[in-house]
């Protein structure tokens, strides 16, 4: 650690696919506190790369080896890469003193999401940032978990099939059981089940989130429990839009009351819809953007903790909506779809 | 089998008086050389038109009676596959595992298979599948998205179970884009490939062609099944002209008992096939029977062709979208034919069940827009 105090801290980006891009763009928008300052990955072909560079970060495709080699290591690095990668790679950063923000679904450290928990993770080390599903859903279990018990939590993502890479489709296991365990460990709920649709028609689709919680009975019965659920929602909401301004619910929650059929639960329905924010991908691929907005958020917040400045993350309503000079950089990945 | 082999043409027919006696004394003449395999949907196909309902006496009712007709797969999965028991898709009465081992401790001859959907049900799903007994992994994507099913593949033969791969809602792809989608399913690991009319939108030569291109793809590797549906009325049809194309495996269910309007009737299928001269070892005379005296007794609904179930094979809507749109037009007051056609519209696909929900809200809220307007008209009323 540097002597003198520093107001700023540097971030490598590990993995420098759309994810990789689309971070790298958010964090340059929106942190002053972390400065990107390397870019990493392994084909010296990569746009990735090509891309980063010419945006003034110094780029290599020799792998984390060359970022550990490096003089000046970055005090924070985000890995989207695969579970893999990470799983290999984390050890050399916590040596190594780096905060990882993992972006794959190995889950070396805790499940995080920036409204819900990241207060209690400030000093840790590596944090995982779940799934895209995970991002947009613990937030609605939790709202609701935190004024009712949720005995059952249940979530359906679907994404549009061209936001969906090719880790994904490999994996998909991955996304539901990870999600799964987050609505549990992260949203609050006793039992956790995830399912991720894929859906391939033209023109894509917005990512659609339904997030099913069982209640008690008498919150299903308008009143002043159901009115409490409800104002912690729209709550939540609000909070999430503060990095995902395309987070919004795309209908008022619907309460049922509990039936035979759902195991004798009551359930609360809450239909999310996000739309990305076209930073660097499509403003279809919701998915991505909410997991690369929540990672830039929690890096923001936990590098100005550890250099014990003031986050001065640009929030929504600051940024406004009218993208900035940068943006024209992903008009191809507009085009050519992800 | 004596009275099922009449043809149309001896008649007039002198038919023995059948004792009691030689109806216990008959022995089902299941087996032998066939032509191509049919497999049994009805518990997992018909689990949507049980609402999920199923209970372990019917389970082995209906693998008794299909096993001892000589059907030779017979699958067993909640409706949407294995861990589909949800909010979504509708919670199964029983846990479907235990169903399962029902099913395998009730066959003698007669393999148990399983449907997955990889986002739905995971590994660990069909591996307790396959230690409850089950040795056939169906594995389902929609038409376009067959890589997400590679690494379930893989563990399947791993396991050592025999593969089958699932197309859903065929119509939807080109031949040519199912063909390609077919190979990334057999380099997987798969041992057939489906063509899978999940809406009942296929009409004859739409099906046809599509088995031909999946087939000229896999042929040399794996064999092609058809798994139809009745809500344009084709899936015996469409079924026969696939085994004409070539495919060796074809699903049914008994009644029909499936999503939608059902599935192409097994026994129908069984029917159908002897007339022509297709061995299927399927003994037909048990194989009615299963239909009508196990099956009809517990159906709480007949699958049929109406107004919603003919909009889904018209707008081609995934089959099992049927049951949650009457739920929802039942709970927003809007007509169930309505919501499956903007299903169709906004191009959702299984597993979506979700939306329907969502397009209830919608056209209740333009339903509340007209009344406010004062637009009879609008609403319907003429």
């Amino acid at each position: 650690m540097s002597t003198t105090p520093r107001t700023k801290g540097t971030a490598a980006i590990v993995g420098p696919g759309n994810i990789g891009t689309d971070l790298m763009f958010k964090l340059m928008r929106r942190s002053d506190v972390i400065e990107p300052r390397y870019m990493i990955g392994v084909d010296p072909a990569s746009d990735g790369l090509r891309r980063a560079r010419s945006l003034g970060l110094e780029a290599s495709h020799e792998g984390v080896d060359w970022l550990l080699a490096q003089d000046e290591l970055p005090d924070i690095v985000f890995e989207a890469t695969s579970a893999k990668a990470h799983a290999a790679n984390a050890p050399r950063y916590a040596e190594a003193g780096i905060l990882a923000v993992d972006l794959t679904p190995a889950a070396v450290g805790p499940y995080l999401c920036p409204p819900v928990n990241l207060d209690f993770n400030l000093d840790a080390m590596n944090v995982n940032m779940i799934t895209c599903g995970g991002q947009a859903t613990t937030p609605m279990v939790k709202a609701v978990s935190s004024v009712v018990p949720v005995p059952y939590a249940e979530i359906v993502a679907s994404i549009s099939s061209r936001s969906a890479g090719p880790g994904t489709r490999a994996n998909i296991d991955e996304f539901t059981e990870t999600t799964s365990a987050a609505l549990e460990v992260v949203g609050g709920a006793e039992r956790g089940k995830a399912i991720i649709i894929l859906n391939p028609v033209e023109p894509p689709l917005m990512m659609r989130n339904s997030v099913f919680c069982a209640i008690p009975e008498e919150a299903a019965e308008p009143g002043e429990l159901q009115e409490r659920i409800l104002t912690s929602i729209h709550a939540m909401v609000a909070e999430v839009q503060d990095y995902v301004p395309g987070y919004h619910l795309r209908a008022d929650p619907q309460f049922d009351h509990a039936r035979d059929t759902w195991q004798g639960m009551a359930r609360v329905f809450v239909p999310i819809e996000v739309k990305g924010r076209g930073d660097y991908l499509p403003d279809y691929a919701g998915n991505l953007d909410i997991i690369t907005a929540a990672a830039a958020r929690v890096g923001d917040i936990l590098v100005a903790h550890r250099l014990g400045v003031a986050s001065t993350w640009k929030s929504s309503a600051q940024l406004g909506d009218v993208p900035d000079p940068l943006v024209g950089a992903g008009a191809d990945a507009q085009k050519a779809g992800v | 089998m004596g009275d099922m082999t009449i043809r149309p043409e001896d008649v007039p027919v002198v038919v023995d008086e059948l004792t009691e006696t030689d109806v216990l004394a008959h022995t089902p003449r299941g087996g032998g050389e066939r032509d191509l395999r049919i497999t049994d949907s009805t518990l997992r196909d018909g689990s949507h038109a049980m609402s999920h309902q199923f209970t372990e006496e019917q389970v082995r009712g209906v693998v008794h009676a299909l096993d001892r007709a000589g059907v030779q797969v017979i699958e067993v999965s909640h409706g949407d596959g294995l861990g589909g028991s949800s909010f979504n898709y509708g919670f199964s009465k029983v846990a479907e595992m235990k169903l399962i081992s029902a099913a395998v401790e009730e066959a003698t001859q007669a393999k148990i298979a399983v449907l997955m959907l990889p986002g739905l049900g995971t590994l660990h799903d069909l591996k307790n599948a396959h230690a409850a007994g089950a040795s056939v992994a169906r594995i389902a994507t929609h038409c376009t998205e067959a890589d997400v099913s590679i690494q379930h593949f893989g563990a399947a033969r791993a396991l050592g179970m025999e593969t089958v791969g699932f197309l859903m809602l065929s119509h939807k792809a080109s031949p040519q884009t199912l063909a390609e989608q077919a190979r990334i399913m057999v380099d997987a690991g798969a041992q057939c490939v489906y063509v899978v009319d999940s809406a009942g939108a296929l009409v004859l030569s739409d099906a046809q062609e599509r088995i031909s291109a999946v087939l000229a793809e896999i042929g040399g590797e794996a064999q092609v099944g058809f798994h139809g549906h009745q809500n344009l009325s084709l899936g015996i049809a469409n079924s026969v002209l696939a085994y004409q194309a070539g495919a060796l495996q074809i699903d049914g269910a008994l009644c029909a008992l499936g999503a939608g309007a059902g599935n192409s009737p097994t026994e129908v299928l069984a029917a159908t096939f002897e007339r022509m001269g297709i061995r299927t070892g399927v003994d037909l005379g048990e194989v009615l029977s299963a239909a009508e005296d196990v099956v009809r007794p517990f159906i709480p609904r007949l699958p049929w062709m109406d107004r919603a179930s003919i909009t889904q094979g018209y707008a081609g809507v995934y089959s099992s979208f049927l049951l949650h749109a009457e739920r929802a037009a039942e709970r927003y007051d809007v007509p169930a034919h309505e919501i499956l056609q903007k299903v169709g519209e906004h191009g959702y696909v299984g597993g979506q069940e979700d939306m329907i929900i969502d397009i209830a809200l919608q056209l209740a809220e333009e339903k509340a827009h007209l009344v406010e307007l004062g637009d009879l008209a609008g609403m319907g009323v003429r």
